[in-house]
């Protein structure tokens, strides 16, 4: 498995009453997380792209939780990730409901596609999982393409645009790009809380053990089908919020956002950050980004870069940047 | 609606699946022999076509594009799995995968380097060019070549496995690699030979494919889609299966031209998903241990 | 302050204003100078990276001979002209993206630029929430539309809907018969649309549809069909690499011997990426073609500057884009004199430009550009005299607003 087979729980207490910075740090990780977060529009060189990695960092996220902690490879959580986005936006643009109820639709939305999509796949295993998961999210794909009325087909979705957000009281201008992220980092920093807790929990336990070993987990008499349905259902839930966030960013719901390639993309950053550790996902996000950004300014071919740092990180380093760094921490 | 049409979009439909039933036995070799599922496969599918482009430019003849190309190909294949995937078999099963994935993205943007991003014209062989009256219709005489190659190809690779001591080894290593190493088999040169030919067929595929179509960097992309299902509705690591399944998807798309053409693709995916949550192991795989 | 009118007789209160006046001036000098010194920045979006690399690389080279042919006049109102070049990866988010980070970080002063449909509405939607000035480039009907139109946006390019009919009044006879191959996506349809309703209106018949779907790369499987509806014209609607495939395999079939084959825009790059035999006899519509300077002036000055700026290399027909959607842009700009957002709005409005083509106007209702379109036809190897000489100009529509849809038919108030 990819994942980090030293997560970060399971090496909280060390040898014998040793709780050292391991410790602390698992128990301070959303904190942490959110003070990086915070930090993050005045270390990037610019705000859309420090929104992006808030957006991109919670989809790899909520994927972490399916792929690094369950050990589940799906390849179609685009699917929820883009349901999340469109919902928001026909609820905006459409219906005119206040912005709001329609993040809480869209969240809705896309979990509950999570929900019949893990059902409908949750049956099979192995490889065939990944690739029910491709064909299924691919269906979407081809759906919200042919129900342009709705979507705007592959001219995408837009006439949603939300310049002002009303917050208890407080009028917030959302087209100033610093506002708008310091919005979307309370829904980031609320989600990351709740995978905390998730992780935490016995649940959290239980889907590491599906991970490691999914006899062993069924002889202890977990129910191991519901398990998964549980955690699929759950990564979908953020994906979707994810989605939502990007909806609200963006201003428009491109078609691509239901693509493999975003699936393969969410994929490469949350392993690029190191599956299976709680922060990984946003160093994966943010290092993919800034790769793509900083290689895009010399060369058109900054796909051959990223796709070769890839497979190194495949070959060599499989628990990603973060992972690794705190495997090497661990080590010395 | 008449017969005639009914018939030529039957053997246009069988014409489409040769293209589909040669990427797709690649593709079904490398996963029934080695667990991988190589996402580079629509890449390598393409590179054979620019390798046959090369060839053809550099010799002045199609011929020489078509022999050396996959043979070609299929080395640099081999060199793939000895050094890319090689390494991953001990590791989780998602490895390789992913490892192909990446190398994808890798081959696309190399090839846009080195040939640029534009199409290049890739002319039909004189010899090949023009068209036949079938009698229900008229049909280019170079698909007819296509579905000749493959069939001889098809037949070749039955004889293969059928009856040479390499192909015995091949079908039971598939069935049961383990008591191939304990039989003293050498199961990494087998898989690595393996590796080779399957990627040696997609590149074929691309070089028959390349006259017909244009030849591009992003050629290889939904070539590697209709290869999945192909794949998977025969079932992963059936050489029959993809045979079979080729030429079903082929019809299927064919006669889906008829009526509501521009569903074409979301039947195939449909289908495939229909086939993963009711029979994972396809029409002809191996049952799926639960 | 004070202290100077109470205990200083000899210095008036008008002279201390003065003094004033003066010293605050002078601090204000560097502030002036700078706004005066300070560069036009003009955003550039243009997919650099997939399948349009070249017609990217294209519009950004006489995007960029725009630029220079002002700034070596001295620049708009002494102020130097930048274009800030961005890859939108012909993705729509990834444009938004851009976008913003042209607007909130560089500080763009407007935007041209899109040459896929999903990414020009993309920028437009971006702009049009900030008040920046937009300019499109991109072939869509959508944009002209009145749900996704704003006083910012402005559509340099030409719609499907002006190439249609251009096209078709130039072959669909009375009583032809017509059938169509058309890419099932909304610039497929609105291709479709526009050749109906000019097929309608010339007296010409359709004889079937097909719709393929969008990125096909075999057609054989609509072949047979097409074949047995015997059209005299077979048209086929789609974009790209679409094209290019449908072509060749179309010609593979033998279908160009009992059929014309029309198009409603010939491209450039792909007729090299298939070559002139499965081309040849093609008609299609373009906003422009190199060929055009024995007959227009301002064409051969372009032709003229671009190839001493890139080598002796002949602008293409996406090339074009670049230079005339920059190149109004500025000079509104100059009418403006400056940046000022609804000064510039007025000077494009009021604009009249011929820089590559002809008499070109922006409309009022919808912002469209106004402009000729030609129709060109694929010329046959034996042909060509040189290996730029790729198509025959059959004719050229006049700029004229009867070729477009009518304001009000577009949403827009009468």
């Amino acid at each position: 498995m990819t994942a980090s087979t030293s997560s970060v729980a399971g090496v909280m207490t060390g040898p014998a009453g040793h709780r050292g910075w391991r410790a602390r740090l698992a128990a301070w990780r959303v904190p942490l997380s959110i003070l990086a977060l915070c930090l993050l529009p005045w270390v990037l060189p610019s705000q859309a792209l420090a929104v992006n990695v808030l957006i991109y960092g919670l989809v790899a996220v909520g994927y972490n939780l399916l792929f690094g902690y369950t050990g589940l490879l799906s390849f179609g959580h685009a699917a929820f990730f883009g349901t999340g986005a469109y919902v928001t936006g026909i609820a905006i643009g459409a219906f005119g409901l206040p912005w709001y109820a329609a993040v809480a639709l869209g969240i809705a939305g896309g979990g509950l596609l999570a929900l019949v999509i893990g059902l409908l796949s949750i049956r099979t295993r192995g490889i065939y999982f990944s690739m029910v998961t491709l064909a299924l999210s691919q269906l979407v794909y081809y759906t919200a393409l042919q129900a342009s009325s709705w979507t705007g087909g592959e001219n995408g979705l837009r006439g949603f645009t939300v310049a002002r957000i009303n917050l208890f009281g407080w009028t917030i201008d959302f087209l100033d790009p610093l506002k708008k992220y310091y919005v979307l980092m309370v829904f980031a920093a609320v989600a990351l809380w709740l995978v905390s807790r998730i992780l935490n929990s016995p649940f959290g336990a239980v889907i590491e053990a599906v991970r490691e070993n999914e006899t062993r987990a069924r002889a202890c008499g977990y129910d191991v089908e519901r398990t998964k349905l549980v955690s699929f259902t759950l990564s979908g839930l953020i994906c979707a919020l994810a989605g939502t966030l990007s909806a609200l960013h963006l201003a428009i719901v491109p078609l691509d956002i239901l693509h493999y390639h975003t699936s393969g993309m969410i994929v490469m950053m949350t392993l690029l950050g190191g599956a299976g550790s709680f922060f990984g996902p946003f160093v994966g996000a943010l290092a993919f980004l800034l790769m793509e950004d900083v290689v895009s300014l010399w060369t058109s071919h900054w796909q051959i870069v990223v796709g070769t740092v890839f497979i190194l990180f495949v070959l060599f380093l499989p628990k990603g940047i973060w992972g690794t760094a705190l495997a090497w921490r661990a080590g010395r | 609606m008449d017969a005639e049409l009914i018939a030529m979009q039957l053997f246009s439909g069988v014409a489409l699946g040769a293209i589909l039933i040669m990427v797709a036995l690649g593709l079904s070799i490398i996963f029934g022999m080695l667990g991988v599922v190589n996402f580079a496969h629509g890449a390598l599918f393409m590179v054979g076509a620019y390798a046959g482009l090369w060839v053809a430019s550099l010799t002045g003849s199609f011929w020489w594009g078509l022999l050396i190309a996959p043979i070609a190909i299929g080395a640099f294949g081999m060199l793939i799995e000895r050094f890319l995937i090689r390494p991953l078999y001990k590791r989780s099963i998602d490895d390789p995968l992913l490892l192909t994935f990446g190398l994808g993205y890798v081959l696309v943007e190399a090839v846009r380097i080195a040939f640029g991003s534009d199409g290049i014209p890739f002319q039909t062989p004189p010899e090949l060019a023009g068209v036949a009256d079938l009698g229900i219709g008229f049909f280019p005489i170079y698909r007819l070549f296509v579905v000749a190659v493959v069939a001889v190809v098809l037949v070749l690779l039955w004889v293969g496995l059928e009856k040479t001591k390499f192909g015995l080894i091949v079908r039971a290593g598939a069935k049961d690699p383990q008591i191939m190493r304990v039989l003293g088999v050498d199961i990494a040169k087998v898989w690595l030979l393996v590796f080779g030919l399957g990627i040696g067929l997609t590149a074929l595929g691309g070089v028959l494919a390349a006259p017909m179509r244009n030849v591009n960097p992003e050629m290889g992309s939904l070539v590697l889609a209709e290869a999945f299902v192909v794949t998977v509705i025969g079932g992963m690591g059936s050489l029959v299966g993809a045979v079979v399944a080729g030429l079903l998807v082929g019809v299927a798309i064919s006669m889906t031209a008829l009526f509501a053409p521009e569903m074409a693709t979301i039947v195939m995916f449909a289908l495939m998903a229909l086939v993963l949550l009711v029979k994972p192991q396809g029409l002809f795989g191996k049952p799926v241990r639960g | 302050m004070t202290e100077e009118s109470k205990g200083l007789p000899f210095l008036t209160r008008r002279a201390a204003l003065a003094g004033l006046a003066a010293g605050g001036a002078t601090l204000a000098m560097p502030g002036i100078l700078r706004a005066q010194g300070e560069t036009i920045r003009i955003g550039f979006p243009t997919p650099l990276t997939g399948p349009f690399a070249a017609e990217a690389k294209d519009q950004v080279r006489s995007a960029e001979l725009a630029v220079k042919l002002v700034n070596d006049k001295g620049g708009i109102g002494g102020r130097k002209v930048e274009l800030l070049v961005r890859d939108d990866k012909l993705n729509a988010g990834e444009a938004a993206t851009r976008t913003l980070e042209l607007i909130e970080k560089d500080k763009v002063h407007a935007i041209v630029g899109a040459l896929s449909s999903a990414v020009q509405l993309a920028v437009n939607e971006v702009t049009r929430a900030r008040g920046v000035i937009y300019v499109s480039i991109s072939q869509s009907d959508t944009i002209n539309e009145v749900k996704d139109f704003s006083r910012f946006t402005f559509h340099e390019a030409l719609n499907p809907h002006m190439t249609t009919a251009a096209v078709a009044k130039h072959t669909f006879k009375k009583d032809a018969k017509v059938a169509y191959l058309v890419a099932d996506y909304a610039y497929g349809h609105e291709m479709l649309r526009g050749f109906k309703r000019a097929q309608a209106a010339l007296g010409a018949t359709s004889v079937g549809e097909i719709l393929h779907p969008f990125g096909a790369a075999d057609y054989s499987t609509f072949m047979p069909r097409l074949r047995s509806m015997r059209p005299d014209i077979l048209c086929i609607c789609n974009f790209g690499r679409d094209q290019a495939n449908s072509i060749k395999q179309a010609v593979d079939f033998g279908m160009n011997r009992q059929s014309k084959i029309v198009v409603p825009v010939l491209l450039h790059n792909q007729r090299l990426a298939i070559g002139p035999e499965a081309f040849e006899g093609v008609i299609g519509g373009a906003n422009y073609y190199w060929g055009l300077e024995d007959t227009i002036p301002s064409a051969k000055s372009f032709n003229d500057a671009f190839k001493a700026a890139n080598g002796g290399a002949y602008p293409t027909d996406y090339g074009a884009y670049g230079f005339t959607g920059v190149y109004s842009l500025l000079l509104a700009m100059e009418k403006a004199g400056g940046t000022d957002t609804d000064k510039v709005i007025a000077a494009l409005e009021e604009l009249k430009y011929d820089i590559a083509k002809g008499p070109q106007q922006y409309r009022k209702c919808d912002h469209q550009s106004v402009q000729s379109v030609l129709v060109l036809e694929s010329k046959k190897k034996a042909e060509m005299k040189n290996e730029a000489d790729l198509f025959k100009v059959l004719a050229t529509e006049p700029a004229s607003e009867t070729i477009l849809r009518s304001c009000s038919e577009l949403g827009f108030p009468a």
